[in-house]
């Protein structure tokens, strides 16, 4: 696997990059065209920005609007080390921080990369008008996030995702506007055209008509988000998937770091068996709430009536350097530690406190109100309690996925032409994710790198043949689509797909989520094999072949199916535990991860071999040589 | 709690349509009002029947997908709530409850319950924006906003583009859907200088779109999940006027 790693000192390797990277003169820039799938952060950012540099572009989206990526959910923050705290941070810091959060398993180059850029990016947010927060002197104002001890998250209330999202959007709008970009809403895509090895197209359903579409290009990116989704119940939206990324591996781009999903550790409790979704509260509320869990097991008393001794705040206890601070996988896995072992609290038993009683008599209600008032207001909404008086219930949720398609220093995957960027690659956050990292990959790959990156590709595609919508591998294409549709109409069997994603989630969650043990994955391996089987003999699919979000569902579940399989066996190959790949079989007496550099310093990338062969392991060696590897510790 | 439905479908774009009548047993308090939908189409999937399309994504009152006339309310009986953050709570044992799409003129209804927004977006395109080009950003700390400046830009970006505004206007006008983003971006000192050519661009795509004129009945504060407040829509037509007068117009 060659990673095309410039070469030089680690600061400077971008630097080169840019200076060699290739340019395509601007009157030929209209003539080339790309594919951008997805209007999240990383999908408008790039296409506005292509649009801008004078390229043709087709953007696609499934949502009815292209504001409404998931991105828009997000809430907490975005980082960037601009030190305006004067506290001490630095480019270096920040990639520091970002490799140790993500436990020495993501590459140094583009880690750095992405701290190098980031300050950039709050000053392209500021000047699209989006409204950060502000210190009374006019300056912005910063918070900080797990995982760190500097403070250089900025953030929009509790909807900072929301308002970068929509300064990504209408810079998208505005080059719709001059006709650069043509944008598709309720479009799906379902697989991706390659012709001689290279990325030249996609097939998209039409999710209004029905109708599929044919898309030729000179490149195709695909920013199209996480797949947490997988789970059944995530902080995801209800139409994320992974099918985008799935159907290019299917077509030959590997699959990375496969296994590695952030679990959240603050959303709200699983109350009912109707639930569709986990309600995230944002991370940000641990600067300010503090986390604990009755001393007693099974003690039912109101929270308000426990007295301070009788509380345990168990990641100031165990942690107390971090404190409530600590990563998510570490805060999750504590949380889940302390639930199995009877202290959980709420209707199910499935939840821990978070509280802000002292905060409150610190610094007042106003405070605390402007800081999260939105959030208070949502958990409201949801549960009808009110947190100013009592503590939040909170528990661990599926969340973010490190893994994702294998890309390159370029953000390129193993298939020429395919680009893939934000949430929907494996790149920058190794085995686990520093909170408000993941706004700013997205809006990094986005702006700032594949705006070099794919340039420097069409450089070289200028002279190539141009690919139309009549080639024979559109064709074929096309065809497999519609056979797979047919298929999942023709079934006609007495289950909704509903019923097969609700399994598979619960089973993820039982051997391929916080805690992983061989028989566990061996037996998830199993079950979701028979799962699939089942789904092919019992889907029931009622409808026509136009508006029908039961056979988007069923699209969707199917290659959750195949994907499902291969984290659990990402996650059984790998002996060792690290960041979110918590192994039972390696950890410390006192229940903490057990990496293992020597054997499994590299990242997993997995190239697909048919439905019915087994995955091949191509492993990318991580070579660290600025950082020494250490033990990741927040004590 | 047993729950009646009385819900709107249609087949097709242009196509008629009609309320047709469910019943649903075994409704949990603790369900959102999407997850109820979610259980009545899981029994038709189980009678063979085409299920209930309804629009819908984060199902946390972010994304403005979502958007039903609930018993003739825009996202049903509370104030500033989106459908998908509604509870069964919030209903009796036994109630009927009528479910439509959001209707208006410039909102063709697709399919059931889901319609066609696209015109929000066109609104945008034609100049919602501060013209930033990747890359020409000056340092953000070089451009000083005043704390309650940037509270008060925030409130008016937060609108989620659910279109409530609009379902619940009795002339569907788009003035709040409008002003929320013309006084965002005008608050702002990086937007300023747009801010005449932005409004009058904004006003005449509305015009164009098959919106109604506002008639200052503000309905539309009252449903809007973010509260925006209506006082943008007199910012608007000030900046608006302003922007004629002195001769600006787009
Ligand atoms: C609740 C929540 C809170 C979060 N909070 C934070 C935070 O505070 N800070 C932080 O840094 N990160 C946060 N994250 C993570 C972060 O928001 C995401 O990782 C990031 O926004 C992903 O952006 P994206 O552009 O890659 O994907 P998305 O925004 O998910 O966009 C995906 C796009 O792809 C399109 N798409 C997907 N599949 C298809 C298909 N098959 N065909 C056509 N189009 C398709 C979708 O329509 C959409 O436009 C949060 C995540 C969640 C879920
Ligand atoms: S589904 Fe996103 S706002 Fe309701």
């Amino acid at each position: 696997m060659d990673a095309k790693i410039p070469p030089g000192p680690l600061a400077d390797k971008w630097n080169y990059y840019k200076a060699h990277a290739r340019l395509v003169n601007p009157a030929n820039r209209k003539k080339m065209k790309v594919i951008v799938v997805g209007t999240g952060l990383a999908g408008a950012s790039c296409a506005a920005s292509l649009a801008e540099q004078g390229y043709a572009v087709d953007c696609f989206c499934f949502q009815d609007s292209s504001r409404r990526a998931h991105s828009v959910a997000a809430q907490g923050g975005v980082n960037a080390c601009k030190n305006y705290k004067n506290d001490g941070d630095s480019v270096y810091r920040m990639f520091y921080d970002t490799i140790k959060g993500g436990d020495f398993r993501s590459r140094e180059a583009n880690v750095y990369r992405l701290a190098e850029c980031s300050a950039a990016l709050i000053d392209q947010a500021v000047a699209q008008g989006v409204p950060f927060a502000r210190e009374y002197s006019g300056y912005l104002d910063n918070r900080s996030f797990g995982g760190v001890q500097v403070s250089r998250t900025f953030y929009a209330r509790g909807q900072t995702g929301q308002q970068l999202l929509l300064g990504a959007y209408q810079a998208l709008m505005r080059q719709v506007h001059t006709g650069k970009v043509a944008l598709h809403t309720r479009h799906e895509m379902l697989d991706l055209v390659v012709v001689e090895g290279k990325a030249k197209g996609i097939i998209v359903r039409d999710l209004e008509t029905g109708k599929l579409e044919r898309y030729a290009a000179d490149a195709v990116v695909l920013a199209s988000g996480g797949y947490g989704k997988i789970y059944y119940l995530s902080t995801l939206a209800m139409g994320c998937n992974a099918s985008a990324i799935w159907r290019a591996h299917k077509k030959g781009a590997y699959m990375a770091g496969v296994s590695w999903v952030q679990v959240h550790p603050t959303s709200l409790p699983q109350s009912g068996q109707h639930q569709s979704k986990l309600t995230l509260m944002s991370e940000s509320l641990r600067n300010d709430g503090r986390i604990w869990v009755p001393l007693k097991a099974g003690d039912t008393r109101h929270p308000n009536d426990i007295p301070e001794p009788e509380r345990d705040y168990y990641l100031e206890r165990r942690y107390p350097s971090f404190g409530n601070l600590a990563p998510r996988d570490i805060s999750s896995r504590a949380a889940k530690e302390r639930i199995d072992a009877g202290h959980g609290v709420g209707a199910m038993k499935n939840a821990v406190y978070l509280d802000f009683s002292k905060a409150i008599g610190e610094q007042g209600k106003d405070k605390i109100a402007e800081k999260y008032g939105n959030l208070f207001t949502m958990y409201q909404k949801i549960t009808g309690i009110n947190a100013y008086a009592q503590p939040m219930l909170i528990s661990p949720a599926a969340h973010f996925t490190m893994g994702g398609l294998w890309v390159d220093y370029t953000l390129m995957s193993t298939i020429a032409g395919l680009f893939v960027l934000g949430e929907a690659n494996f790149s920058d956050h190794g085995a686990n994710r520093l909170g408000a990292n993941s706004l700013l990959q997205a809006c990094v790959d986005g702006y700032f790198v594949a705006p070099y990156t794919i340039p420097d590709y069409l450089a070289g595609e200028l002279k190539a043949e141009k690919v139309t919508t009549a080639h024979p591998a559109f064709d074929l294409a096309e065809a497999l689509a519609q056979t797979k549709i047919d298929e999942l109409l023709s079934i006609q069997g007495d289950l909704p797909a509903d019923y097969f994603h609700k399994n598979l989630g619960r089973l993820l969650y039982d051997t391929c989520g916080l805690s992983r043990s061989k028989e566990g994955l061996e037996r998830a391996i199993r079950e979701i094999g028979e799962l699939r089987q089942e789904f092919y003999r019992r889907l029931k699919v009622t409808g026509d072949d136009k508006v029908n979000t039961e056979l988007e569902k069923a699209g969707r579940v199917a290659d959750y199916l195949e994907l499902g399989a291969l984290m659990c066996r990402d996650a059984l190959a790998r002996e060792e535990s690290c960041g979110a790949h918590f192994r039972e079989e390696y950890q410390t007496e006192d229940g903490e991860a057990m990496r293992n550099d020597r054997d499994f310093c590299y990242v997993s990338a997995w190239e697909w071999q048919g439905a019915d062969q087994p995955h091949v392991l191509h492993p990318e060696p991580l070579v660290f040589e600025q950082v020494a590897l250490s033990t990741r510790s927040y004590k | 709690m047993k729950i009646h439905l009385k819900i709107w479908r249609q087949d097709e774009r242009d196509g008629p349509g009609g309320m047709v009548s469910y019943t649903l047993d075994d409704v949990t308090e603790d369900m959102s009002f999407l997850e109820m939908l979610d259980a009545l189409n899981g029994v038709l999937i189980g009678k063979g029947e085409r299920v209930i399309e309804f629009d819908h994504d984060c199902r946390e009152g972010i994304c403005g997908q979502c958007g039903l006339m609930i018993n003739g309310r825009a996202h049903g009986p509370l104030p500033h709530v989106t459908t998908c953050q509604l509870h069964m709570r919030s209903f009796r044992d036994g109630d009927t409850i009528y479910i439509e799409p959001f209707r208006a003129a410039a909102f063709p209804v697709l399919r059931d319950l889901k319609i066609d927004r696209s015109a929000f977006d066109r609104i945008i395109q034609s100049g919602g924006y501060i013209a930033a080009g990747t890359g020409s950003a000056p340092e953000a700390n070089s451009i000083l906003v005043a704390h309650d400046t940037a509270e008060a830009a925030f409130d008016a970006a937060a609108c989620i583009g659910c279109g409530a505004c609009v379902a619940t206007c009795k002339n569907s006008s788009a003035a709040l859907f409008v002003s929320a983003k013309t006084v965002h971006l005008s608050l702002l000192p990086q937007g300023k200088l747009e801010a005449p050519q932005r409004v009058n661009a904004m006003i005449a795509q509305m015009n164009a779109e098959q919106f109604g004129p506002c008639s200052n009945t503000e309905a539309c504060e009252v449903e809007c999940p973010q509260q925006i407040s209506v006082l943008h829509i007199a910012r608007m037509n000030w900046a608006f006027n302003k922007s004629r007068l002195l001769g600006r117009k787009g």
